[in-house]
């Protein structure tokens, strides 16, 4: 019998299995799919502190990204997942934006961000193919890329306490005088001393089998790919760092239901161009909208002017989990004993998972967790939350 | 980006025998046609003809059915044909109807061509199935080969070993011969193609197959049935293939080798649709015979999207004859639904249905008849490339396998198999089986690569900007 059971094979559930087999617990994982099947499968492996505003999010991020480079530097950079800490660069189209802006970075600064200010004459020192007429940005160093499908398989595996069962669906949890003692699978019981429900998009219906209340929705984002580039003459890419507009910051806290994008433009290891990410909330409709599509190109070629002449050639969409206060789900459930849950990080699950999977180890050993969890709590949403 | 003035009563996609029936049908009791192809010529895959330039003699020479050709491309009427339009994604358009989005000419310049209606007759494309050495100069699909000798007048090569499965081998070995090839063989992983008693229910393909052994025959190139190329070999270029016998689930016999020395292999084991834009509209896609998907239509040749009509290979491979008599179908529908009539009630209607179901009954068995068998994975090593696009060799497949990929896609992002530039068209199936998995229909919202800065162009509806 495992000490632990997670459900959910993705970034985040991984991270979950890697840090409770670190503490010498063994831990079973579930997938009714494949590994990384989900929205780790749909994104784009953004590692970021750049697009939060300070406060516990921006905390998690913060640690995290220090978690990342040691998960890479342990098995040798990058890893074995294409860790690549190569900095995001934040322009401003105006200098009212550039003001709010270098506020959001000086803010940011007492969190534990590096910041650089980058005038707009330092702009083409950073990219060399960015449009002109910027009025400047700020360049986060600690921002990282790695690509999230190999980093959930490979964490899964490096540390041998680990089982991985995919094609197994869980359909209900097993229960013992109130407490979750287990999972209940198309394939079996599997007894368990704790369950963590790390289901991403589909969390709230797995913490529906316990019967409690988790309002996990699915917020739409599509992503262009380009035809991969050949390798250019100075042997750097097109697109050096993350690279998008100061539009975005405002666009990730946003509560709107509409659609809107500001392309996140940045190169990939396999040569492609990867232009995300719009934001909707339309359930789990995976009908193409060129409309969509259309206007995070312009946004893209309107970064990269070069960009124009390149092609795209796939496009993909996901769906990420977030909760009403677009912060994530992270702690023990008081409502039900032996359930934890480590869900609804929207568009950040990447970035955040390794912190997740360390605190949720830390909450299953008993340890103190680096970081309050208080704003995470499960049961927050409900009224009767004390 | 320029919209087109003209709104066209119908749209019909790849020219073909399916959509040029279609399309002369529908375009010769009024409606406005307008016919696309990416292609610098009608008649699709199957009647390709060789440039102007080439001042072909006998252009029929090479085809079946040459006449039958000429009166579809002769009925087409006022049809506005478009060609060397690559349609890269369709929408519904504000309003009802269509948005056709193509990209036009060698430039690729944008264009967009409005329609009440639609039909998808993109035909299907080679499957493959990848062996060691399928990289090498030399190697191509047997309709690739079929192509270049149509198209282009070109013989694929002095010394040719045609091999894979079904009967499209057949009049592939026997044109290239005929073209003056030295076809050295015709190696079919199943059986011999045989007259089996129900090709007997269609004379003419029975006589078709007759001809082809007798071509055969007379070009001195053995056919011989259980027998695979499991290996192509050369430095630089295909110099000689090795070819196995194998037992009925397509694994080599101990000892059953020979090497045959050839400067070509055409290598085919069937087609699969091309449903690209059919699963873009959101139309139901089922599986043919085989089990490879194709669209699912209505005896009217409807999809389940309203103002969507698919015929010939989409709807399931079958060959031009069944292509172009649904074709014929679904130009009737369209013009019936047009007119707000019955499609039932054209006086031709019972004859054709009868026919397409004899033909359609052929078409399966033949289906049938020519599955992939599973033992063609034990011609993989762990170099053999999978993914030529993105260079994958089966041994990162099996890798992402046992990182805990349960299924094509997860092998994809684990991988990257068919993430390069033809998004898995070529990879796909072999991909989808390695994972033990049914090919699924594709999920390509962007049909042909376009140049962001077309995207960039497209007119943004107002209902996005007002959300």
């Amino acid at each position: 019998m495992p000490d632990v059971v997670v459900i959910g094979a993705g970034m985040v559930g991984a991270a979950c299995a890697y840090y409770a087999a670190r503490e010498g617990l063994s831990v079973t994982v579930v997938d009714r799919a494949s590994v990384a099947g989900g929205t780790t499968g749909s994104g784009e492996g953004n590692v970021l502190v750049s697009d939060k505003e300070p406060g516990p999010e921006l905390d998690l991020a913060v640690l995290s990204c220090r978690l990342w480079t040691e998960l890479a530097a342990e098995a040798g950079e990058p890893g074995g997942f294409e860790h690549e800490p190569k900095g995001g660069l934040v322009v401003a189209e105006s200098d009212e934006v550039l003001r709010a802006l270098t506020e959001l970075a000086g803010r940011q600064e007492k969190s534990g961000v590096a910041t650089h200010r980058v005038t707009a004459d330092e702009l083409a020192g950073y990219e060399p193919h960015l449009a002109p007429g910027f009025a400047g940005g700020v360049f986060y160093p600690q921002d990282a890329q790695v690509q999230p499908m190999l980093a959930a398989a490979r964490l899964v595996r490096r540390w041998p306490g680990v089982e991985l069962r995919t094609g197994t669906e869980v359909t209900g949890l097993l229960t013992e005088r109130g407490r979750v003692t287990g999972v209940r699978t198309g394939a079996g019981d599997i007894p368990a001393g704790a369950v963590v429900n790390a289901a991403g998009v589909w969390a709230g219906e797995a913490a529906a089998l316990a019967g409690v209340e988790l309002p996990i929705m699915p917020r739409r984002g599509f992503i262009l790919v380009t035809e991969p580039l050949t390798a250019r003459a100075d042997g750097r890419p097109l697109v050096r760092h993350k690279v998008y507009t100061a539009a975005y910051v405002t666009n990730v806290a946003s509560d709107s239901e509409g659609l809107e994008t500001s392309a996140v433009v940045e190169a990939t290891q396999a040569g492609t161009v990867l232009i995300g990410a719009s934001r909707e909330r339309v359930g789990f409709d995976r009908t193409v909208s060129l409309p969509v599509l259309a206007r995070l190109a312009r946004q893209a070629v309107g970064l990269f002017p070069v960009l124009a002449d390149v092609r795209a050639i796939r496009a993909y969409c996901g769906f990420r989990p977030y909760c009403p206060d677009h912060l994530p789900v992270i702690g023990a459930d008081p409502r039900v004993s032996g359930l934890y849950h480590a869900c609804g990080h929207e568009g950040a699950g990447i970035g955040l998972a390794p912190v997740t999977g360390l605190l949720i180890a830390r909450l299953l050993t008993g340890a103190v967790p680096e970081l309050d969890l208080a704003p995470f709590r499960p049961d927050r949403f409900t009224g009767a939350a004390a | 980006m320029t919209r087109s003035e003209v709104a066209y009563d119908l749209a019909v996609v790849g020219a073909g025998p399916a959509g040029l029936a279609a399309a002369g049908v529908a375009a010769r009791a009024g409606l406005r046609v307008a016919l696309l192809d990416a292609g610098a010529r009608v008649g699709g895959q199957y009647f390709r003809q060789p440039p102007d330039g080439f001042h072909a003699t006998r252009p029929g020479a090479l085809h079946h059915g040459y006449a039958r050709f000429v009166r579809l491309r002769d009925g087409l009427g006022d049809t506005d044909v478009l060609l060397g339009h690559r349609v890269w994604a369709i929408e519904p358009a504000v309003g009802g109807g269509f948005a056709v989005h193509c990209l036009k000419g060698g430039r690729e310049r944008a264009a967009t061509v409005a329609a009440t209606r639609l039909l998808i007759a993109t035909g299907a494309h080679d499957r493959v199935l990848p062996f060691p050495g399928w990289d090498l100069p030399g190697v191509m699909t047997a309709g690739g080969a079929q192509a270049l000798l149509k198209g282009n007048l070109v013989v694929a090569g002095r010394r040719v070993v045609v091999a894979g499965t079904g009967p499209f081998l057949l009049p592939v070995a026997t044109s290239l011969a005929a073209a003056g090839a030295r076809v050295v063989g015709v190696f079919e992983a199943g059986g011999r193609f045989t007259l089996a008693p129900r090709a007997l229910t269609r004379p003419g393909k029975a006589a078709e197959a007759l001809g082809y052994g007798r071509l055969l025959a007379r070009h001195r190139v053995p056919y011989k049935g259980g027998r695979a190329v499991v290996a192509a070999h050369g430095d630089g270029e295909l110099t000689h293939v090795t070819v196995a016998r194998v037992d009925a689930e397509w694994r080599p016999y101990q000892g059953g080798h020979e090497t045959i020395r050839c400067d070509t292999l055409a290598v085919g084991y069937g087609f699969t649709p091309q449903l690209d834009l059919v699963a873009q509209l959101g139309c139901e896609i089922g599986a043919d015979a085989a089990g490879v998907p194709a669209a699912r239509v209505d005896r009217h040749m409807r999809t389940s999207a309203p103002g969507v009509y698919a015929a010939g290979e989409t709807t399931g491979v079958g060959g031009a004859d069944l292509a172009a008599l649904e074709g014929e179908i679904a130009g009737r529908a369209v013009v019936a639904d047009a007119r707000g009539v019955p499609a039932a009630a054209h006086p031709a209607a019972v004859r054709t249905e009868a026919r397409r179901r004899r033909l359609a009954a052929f078409a399966d068995a033949l289906l049938r008849s020519y599955p992939v068998r599973d033992g063609w994975t034990s011609w993989l090593r762990d170099d053999t490339l999978i993914c030529r696009c993105e260079e994958v060799p089966y041994g990162r497949v099996k890798e992402a396998r046992d990182l805990g990929a349960a299924d094509a896609r997860s092998i994809k992002l684990l991988a990257r198999p068919g993430m390069g530039w033809c998004q898995g068209r070529i990879c796909g199936e072999a991909v989808a089986r390695l994972a033990g998995e049914a090919p699924g229909p594709p999920r390509r919202p962007i049909a042909q690569p376009v140049r962001l800065g077309d995207l960039a162009a497209m007119n943004e509806r107002t209902s996005d900007d007002d959300a």
